[in-house]
């Protein structure tokens, strides 16, 4: 695990989002996430809880407070898969390295990496259209492993799937992330995910989005999938949607 | 490339994925085309012997029998002398025509996507170019090109320009957002965004602007041709000479021959889609 304590990898400063028909998105919301955390973000539908990667990725800029970002390598992945359908998995793979202008060789080598990693080994040369949800995330995934980023940025990656391969897919997240050591910001609707792959929960309110609760979740890493069935993160499920309820109203 | 990741593998899924599609026809493929082509037939004479006589009182030569249409034009050698140079003088036109629809239809298309006042003050005229009658433009057209064939390259790219523009267009500005987020979060350039986003993503479109056009070509140098008369015969100043002069039989074989150059350029431009985007384009359709 990387050094948790060190100088925050993201960190948030009361950062503040309306938009500009009004809605307000996002208030005054401050929080970091420092290298070697899993930090995930849990709130109802709609409360900004996209925004706020939008935010930290600079896809969107805040209109208050400030966000710092260590490493412009950031890894992002969408709730959607958006793989182009008229490149082969590995000519996905290889496309953030092709736009950063890595040379030919290297981005070859690269994708194969990434590949194997993901376990997509035998699809390089299928089109999207010919893999599964899951795949499709697995390729979208290894997309963003390519360009190696110190932070992750995650919106429901898994939210589609069905629950076996989103459980499936939540192991293989982690042990990428005890591999690699990036820090993530991770979005879901579901508590148990959350409490899954996290070493913190944060729970947010309903529109505009605040931070209302805070939850370390103490397992330790690598998790065995049995963890789902411990009395104990029952319990710590249990707080997070209670907080989760209260956000609501 | 060995298996880092063994763990991974078993999820691999064949039963999660999607099977090839696969390319087995039904006989009905077969035998429906064949029944409507029969069907066609049949209509053609039953309209040529009875129909036109019995139902609208008219004189049945007006619709000369499938035998004879074939017979007089086709097998006539002089008929199909005639005949076939002037598939060769509307083909080669239309061509051309649709060649140059594509290239300026295609540029249109690709500065309008570049920012939406542009697109805003092309459209209309474009819009109002595909409504104009072509006759209308006659006498300036011809004083600028000349009455023979160029003019009639002309009239091709007008009536052809309009669907490519369109489905060009539509294709460009259809990108999904969350694609175009992949690109914008690597900082990248209005050319990169267009030639590695933007003009893939709508080739799917574009061909089928092309399949459009490419018809509305052959229509654009039949009707060409009957505007600006001179110079070497084509299908349409042939249609138009069998008219005047109530050669019924081969005005039928000049039609023929315009459908079928019309059949032609689709099943063409067809298997060119298929070439380009047909490895990874999933229309809802699936087709065997």
């Amino acid at each position: 695990m990387g050094d948790v304590g060190a100088a925050p990898a993201l960190r948030f400063d009361n950062v503040s989002m309306v938009f500009p028909d009004g809605t307000h998105a996002l208030r005054e919301s401050t929080f970091d996430v420092r290298a070697g955390e899993f930090v995930t973000v849990v709130g109802p539908s709609g409360c900004g809880k996209s925004t706020l990667l939008r935010i930290a990725s600079g896809l969107t800029k805040e209109t208050g407070g400030s966000v710092h970002v260590d490493d412009p390598n950031v890894g992002y992945v969408f709730q959607d898969a958006t793989l182009l359908q008229w490149r082969t998995v590995e000519k996905n793979i290889e496309l953030f390295a092709e736009l950063e202008g890595v040379d030919k060789a290297e981005r070859a080598r690269r994708a194969a990496e990434n590949i194997a990693l993901v376990g997509l080994n035998g699809f390089e040369k299928k089109y999207p259209k010919q893999l599964s949800g899951g795949m499709k995330m697995r390729c979208s995934l290894a997309r963003s492993l390519v360009m190696d980023p110190k932070i992750f940025l995650f919106d429901e990656p898994f939210g589609a799937l069905d629950e076996i391969t989103r459980e499936k897919l939540n192991d293989e997240l982690l042990s990428l992330f005890q591999r690699k050591g990036f820090a993530s910001l991770f979005i879901t609707h579901s508590i148990y995910e959350a409490v899954f792959l996290s070493t913190r929960v944060l729970v947010m309110s309903a529109r505009p989005g605040r931070i209302v609760g805070d939850f370390k979740i103490p397992f330790a890493y690598p998790r065995s999938p049995e963890l789902r069935f411990e009395p104990e993160f029952a319990e710590l499920s249990g707080q997070v949607s209670h907080a989760l309820r209260g956000a609501h109203t | 490339m060995t298996a880092t990741v063994p763990a991974v593998q078993d999820v691999l899924v064949p039963d999660d994925a999607p099977r090839a599609a696969k390319k087995q026809r039904h006989w009905s493929d077969y035998v429906a085309p064949v029944i409507g082509f029969g069907g066609f037939i049949g209509f053609w004479y039953f309209m040529a012997y009875w129909g036109l006589k019995h139902i609208w009182g008219k004189p049945g030569f007006l619709i000369t029998a499938p035998h004879r249409v074939i017979n007089e034009s086709f097998i006539d050698g002089k008929s199909r002398k005639a005949l076939l140079s002037g598939l060769y003088w509307t083909a080669r036109v239309s061509v051309i025509g649709l060649l140059i629809a594509i290239v300026i239809g295609m540029t249109l298309a690709i500065i309008m996507s570049q920012a939406r006042w542009l697109e805003r003050s092309i459209w209309p005229y474009l819009v109002a170019m595909q409504a104009i009658p072509i006759l209308a433009l006659v006498p300036i057209i011809g004083s600028i090109f000349g009455f023979e064939i160029p003019s009639r390259i002309f009239v091709c790219v007008l009536i052809a320009l309009f669907p490519i523009v369109s489905n060009t267009l539509f294709g460009l500005l259809s990108a999904e957002r969350g694609q175009h987020d992949l690109f914008t979060l690597h900082h990248v350039s209005r050319w990169t965004r267009l030639t590695k986003l933007q003009l893939p993503n709508a080739m799917p479109t574009i061909f089928t602007g092309f399949r459009i056009a490419a018809g509305l070509s052959v229509i654009g140098a039949i009707v060409g041709e009957i505007f600006f008369k001179r110079g070497d015969k084509g299908v349409g100043i042939l249609l138009d000479s069998y008219r005047s002069r109530a050669q019924f039989p081969q005005m039928y074989g000049a039609l023929i021959l315009a459908a079928a150059l019309g059949i032609a350029v689709f099943i063409i431009f067809g298997w060119l889609n298929n070439l380009v985007v047909g490895r990874w384009y999933e229309s809802t359709r699936k087709s065997g």
